[in-house]
């Protein structure tokens, strides 16, 4: 290693990609030891593993830590290992080539910051190495340098060096990259891989000037913090510090200083920073940048939650339920229109549902194409569509938040960059159809307004007593109600769907845009839904809009398990149900619901009584709810 | 921002990821220097607390200076402690050679653990650069119900938007100093001044380098007394750090086989 300056910069990370067996680990182990970067005892330690698999010494044996990669002679899963050159230090990521292993390269492959291209003299540019070449710069990747490796089985060639070195550059070329070098190079010999370089440095290649591998490395800058561009900053979690709220997350672009104005996206509300929070730090920071992970106070209690992204007021991110992404997909399943997924950018995580693709593009040639479905290791642009708005950045704009991933079922299914925001009833050529009998029409023929009166809480709470007790009062005073329990639309609209967190995502997708129907129609929609997460409400509002109201049915856990009516506390201690909300699974309980019933404290009668009654004030004609006093009080009881 | 100010800021950021994906959370400590710097970190993501159980995996075999350690910085900072011992030798797989069989008390008192305390998410301090099938390892690493680590089947990571679900009645590994290297720990521990245990000094010529349980941990020939001495000493040798884990060496795959079962 070298000891000038090794510590004091971060080491920069390449990523070594190209076709299954071009060579690629090969050359890692030879720079490492012609760098002088091996531990000692290790070359004996290869040798030995070499030798009893009867072969010559096996370079690749170095970064093939697995077994199974030794005995077959393949690497399965990236892996990371250090070395230094006189310059800097250097992460060298070796990124499987294999198709298989494709979702073990772009994780080795997106933490990089430079990539080594390893082409096969003999093979050329095989398909493989142009998906690699592609991923690169759908990863972000803008600096590449090229091996062309084995030069030693095409005899030196000179020719076959200059023929191949001019496909990788159009290449690359086509996709905007340039090549920075393209080295010929025989790894298993070390023929242009460490050392300075030009002529003469390979006896076997001397018609050769150019760089070195190790040179052309060298001549890679790492990528400078994007300090100067607008403010983004992703919130991770709020913590309560004393009575201090306090937000958390990591600057991914621009900077702030104690004073700053901040904005929180997409909700629009805007606050001063009143300081920055830290732990055994001398001096409190007044100010931060991109790549610091912060803790800031703000002067204001104005209302953000993870998944919200601050930015300063003049350069908001764009907020859209719409975006048109390059989609790289890992899935078994193929990527097709009516797929629902997670998506997930910056720290906001969503329901997304892929509403179209707008084509898909060949590695091979780069020709673009119309698509149904993309398979595994595709790339295609697709329509992706949430049920509320989120903020975000055009990638070309800002790289760290102009990027996110798809997860089916909790596993990331692929990864995307966003190309732009879509318009939403445009894209998908829907026209809205006028009603012949307006909402209200119908809601002066009812004598009361239509509303979505949703009731939120643990499993056992009581949602659904309260609910259909008052749905009785509510039919009983001539009123047009209904009654959404959450087991029955299972048994029904949604025999589809089992428990995954996805599957309770649409679920309650679907609860909701029944229930806005039903008020559409001026009908009291009472809904029973323990929709545990407060993103899960959100959708349930966005969709609902005015009409929703958030009822909040509080008993506490040791309460719902007592009563436990369906059992179900039950069958989760014995482990029958996983991910059951309240045990395994969290319960968000509303920051700021409309009503509160507190069901330890009161029967599910005077519960219900209070129901009624914020219903009569909420939707009711105003001489209604004059006429009920008694609701009126126990709603004031409940509330408090 | 300096490469020391940068790995902490990642660091942090997992941290942080993992407190608000994962409820049920806790982290590993076994007292070596990596994972004090790791509660460091953690001290610094939540703002002076740690605001999960630490649990040290105790099989009982620890050196008295280490446990020592462990009673005064589990008071002075403040730790909810969990220190339960690990099932005996008997309860490993008979098939591991001796000094593996040590080792793998340890994830089995693992699994008891999470078992015990229903944990769904594990923090672990080890790093790429100490071992080649660490250096293979997922910031968040899903595990199954039996913490087996399935190697053929890893998830992919974008960037770093890590995902944070477990497999059905599994649990998750997070991973906070995967990127860190062993000098930018020492060079940490220099600037941060963070306590370690006094074994890592060298007397007599000789040192701990790595720290692990008496009988399969041994010194390292080092007249590096203080934490500067190390950081020097380490930027002029070329030996690697756990040489001296007799775990490591008991044939080619000892540490994949036990990593593969749910060693750390």
């Amino acid at each position: 290693m070298s000891p000038l300056n090794e510590a004091e910069q971060r080491a920069l990370p390449i990523v070594v990609v190209g076709h299954v067996d071009h060579g690629k680990s090969t050359l890692v182990g030879r720079l490492l030891h012609d760098t002088n970067s091996l531990p000692e005892g290790r070359l004996a330690e290869l040798r030995a593993m070499s030798e009893r698999r009867g072969g010559e010494l096996e370079w690749s044996f170095l970064l093939d830590a697995l077994q199974l990669e030794r005995d077959q002679g393949i690497t399965v899963d990236t892996t990371q290992i250090w070395f230094a050159t006189a310059k800097r230090r250097y992460v060298i990521i070796d990124a499987p080539g294999h198709k298989e292993f494709l979702r073990n390269m772009v994780t080795g492959a997106s933490r990089a910051e430079a990539a080594l291209l390893v082409v096969d003299a003999k093979q050329g540019l095989s398909e493989q190495s142009r998906r690699h070449a592609y991923l690169l710069r759908l990863l972000g990747i803008e600096q590449v340098a090229v091996a062309v490796n084995k030069m030693d089985l095409v005899g030196h060639d000179e020719a076959r060096f200059a023929e191949i070195a001019g496909e990788v550059r159009a290449y690359l070329a086509g996709l905007g990259l340039a090549a920075s070098a393209v080295v010929p190079v025989s790894a298993r010999h070390g023929d242009n891989v460490a050392g300075a370089g030009g002529a003469g440095a390979s006896a076997a290649m001397p018609w050769y000037a150019g760089p070195s591998v190790v040179a052309a490395l060298d001549g890679f800058a790492p990528r400078p913090l994007p300090v100067d561009q607008p403010l983004r900053l992703p919130l991770q979690d709020v913590y309560r510090l004393g009575d201090k709220r306090v937000l958390v997350g990591r600057i991914e672009s621009g900077r702030l200083a104690v004073g700053d104005a901040l904005r929180v996206n997409p909700t629009g509300r805007v606050a001063r920073v009143a300081g920055l929070e830290d732990w055994n730090r001398a001096e409190p920071r007044r100010l931060a940048m991109a790549g610091d992970s912060v803790a800031l106070a703000l002067d204001e209690d104005v209302f953000a939650e993870r998944g919200h992204l601050l930015s300063s007021p003049a350069a908001a991110p764009i907020a859209a339920t719409c975006i048109a992404a390059r989609v790289f997909w890992l899935d078994e399943e193929p990527l097709a229109a009516g797929r629902r997924l997670q998506l997930r950018i910056g720290t906001r995580e969503i329901d997304a549902t892929v509403v179209g693709l707008e084509q898909s593009v060949s590695v091979e040639d780069l020709a673009v194409a119309a698509a149904t479905s993309v398979e595994r290791g595709g790339v295609a642009t697709a329509l992706l569509h949430s049920a509320v708005p989120f903020s975000f950045d055009r990638f070309q704009d800002n790289p760290a938040t102009g990027r996110g991933v798809l997860l089916a079922n909790g596993r990331v299914a692929g990864g995307f960059i966003v190309d732009r925001a879509v318009q939403v009833a445009q894209q998908r050529n829907l026209t809205a159809v006028a009603s012949s009998v307006t909402r209200a029409e119908r809601e002066r023929a009812n004598g009361h307004r239509g509303g979505v009166i949703w009731l939120t809480g643990l499993s056992g709470a009581g949602k659904s007593t309260v609910a259909n007790a008052a749905l009785r009062r509510l039919f009983d005073a001539g009123w047009q109600a209904q009654f959404i329990d959450a087991d029955n639309m299972r048994a029904g609209l949604s025999t589809d769907l089992g428990f995954s967190r996805s599957d309770r995502s649409e679920n309650i997708r679907r609860v909701a845009h029944v229930a806005k129907f039903l008020a559409e129609g001026g009908t009291v929609a009472l809904v029973a839904l323990i929709t545990p997460l407060r993103s899960h409400r959100e959708v349930a509002r966005a969709i609902a809009g005015e009409d929703f109201h958030e009822i909040y049915v509080s008993a506490d856990l040791a309460t719902c398990r007592a009563r436990d009516p369906k059992g179900l506390y039950r069958l989760a201690a014995a482990r029958e149900i996983s991910a059951f909300t309240g045990l395994a699974s969290p319960y968000e309980p509303p920051l700021a619901p409309d009503l509160v019933l507190d069901t330890r404290a009161d029967d599910a009668e005077r519960s219900a009584a209070a129901l009624v009654g914020y219903i009569r004030r909420a939707l009711g004609p105003a001489k209604a709810a004059e006429a009920q006093p008694g609701s009126a009080l126990s709603l004031a009881a409940a509330a408090s | 921002m300096n490469d020391l100010d940068w790995l902490e800021s990642q660091s942090v950021y997992i941290l942080r990821e993992a407190k608000s994906r994962i409820a049920r959370l806790a982290m590993l400590w076994s007292l070596g220097k990596d994972s004090n710097v790791m509660i460091w970190l953690a001290k610094k993501a939540f703002l002076g607390r740690v605001p999960f159980p630490v649990v040290h995996l105790d099989t009982g075999l620890e050196f008295p200076e280490t446990y020592a350690f462990r009673d005064r910085y589990a008071r002075e900072w403040g730790l909810d402690l969990i220190a339960d011992e690990c099932p005996p030798l008997e309860a490993t797989d008979p098939s591991l050679a001796p000094n593996s069989r040590l080792a793998a008390r340890k994830t089995l008192g693992l699994s008891q653990a999470i078992g015990r305390y229903a944990f769904q998410g594990i923090i672990a301090g080890i790093r790429r650069d100490e071992q080649a099938t660490r250096a293979k390892e997922r910031v968040f690493s899903p595990r199954r119900a039996d913490g087996a680590w399935d190697f053929r089947d890893q998830p992919p990571e974008f960037w770093d938007l890590y995902c944070a679900e477990a497999p059905p009645a599994g649990h998750v590994r997070i991973h906070p100093l995967l990127h860190w290297t062993e000098i930018d720990i020492w060079r940490y521990i220099r600037r941060e001044g963070i306590p370690v245990v006094p074994l890592y000094f060298a007397r007599e010529g000789k040192r701990y380098r790595s720290l692990g349980e008496i009988g399969i941990t041994h010194p390292i020939e080092s007249h590096a007394g203080d934490v500067d001495a190390i950081v020097r000493e380490l930027k002029s040798i070329r030996s690697p750090e756990r040489a001296g884990r007799a775990m490591d060496h008991d044939s080619e795959d000892a540490f994949e086989r036990l990593r593969v079962a749910g060693y750390m």
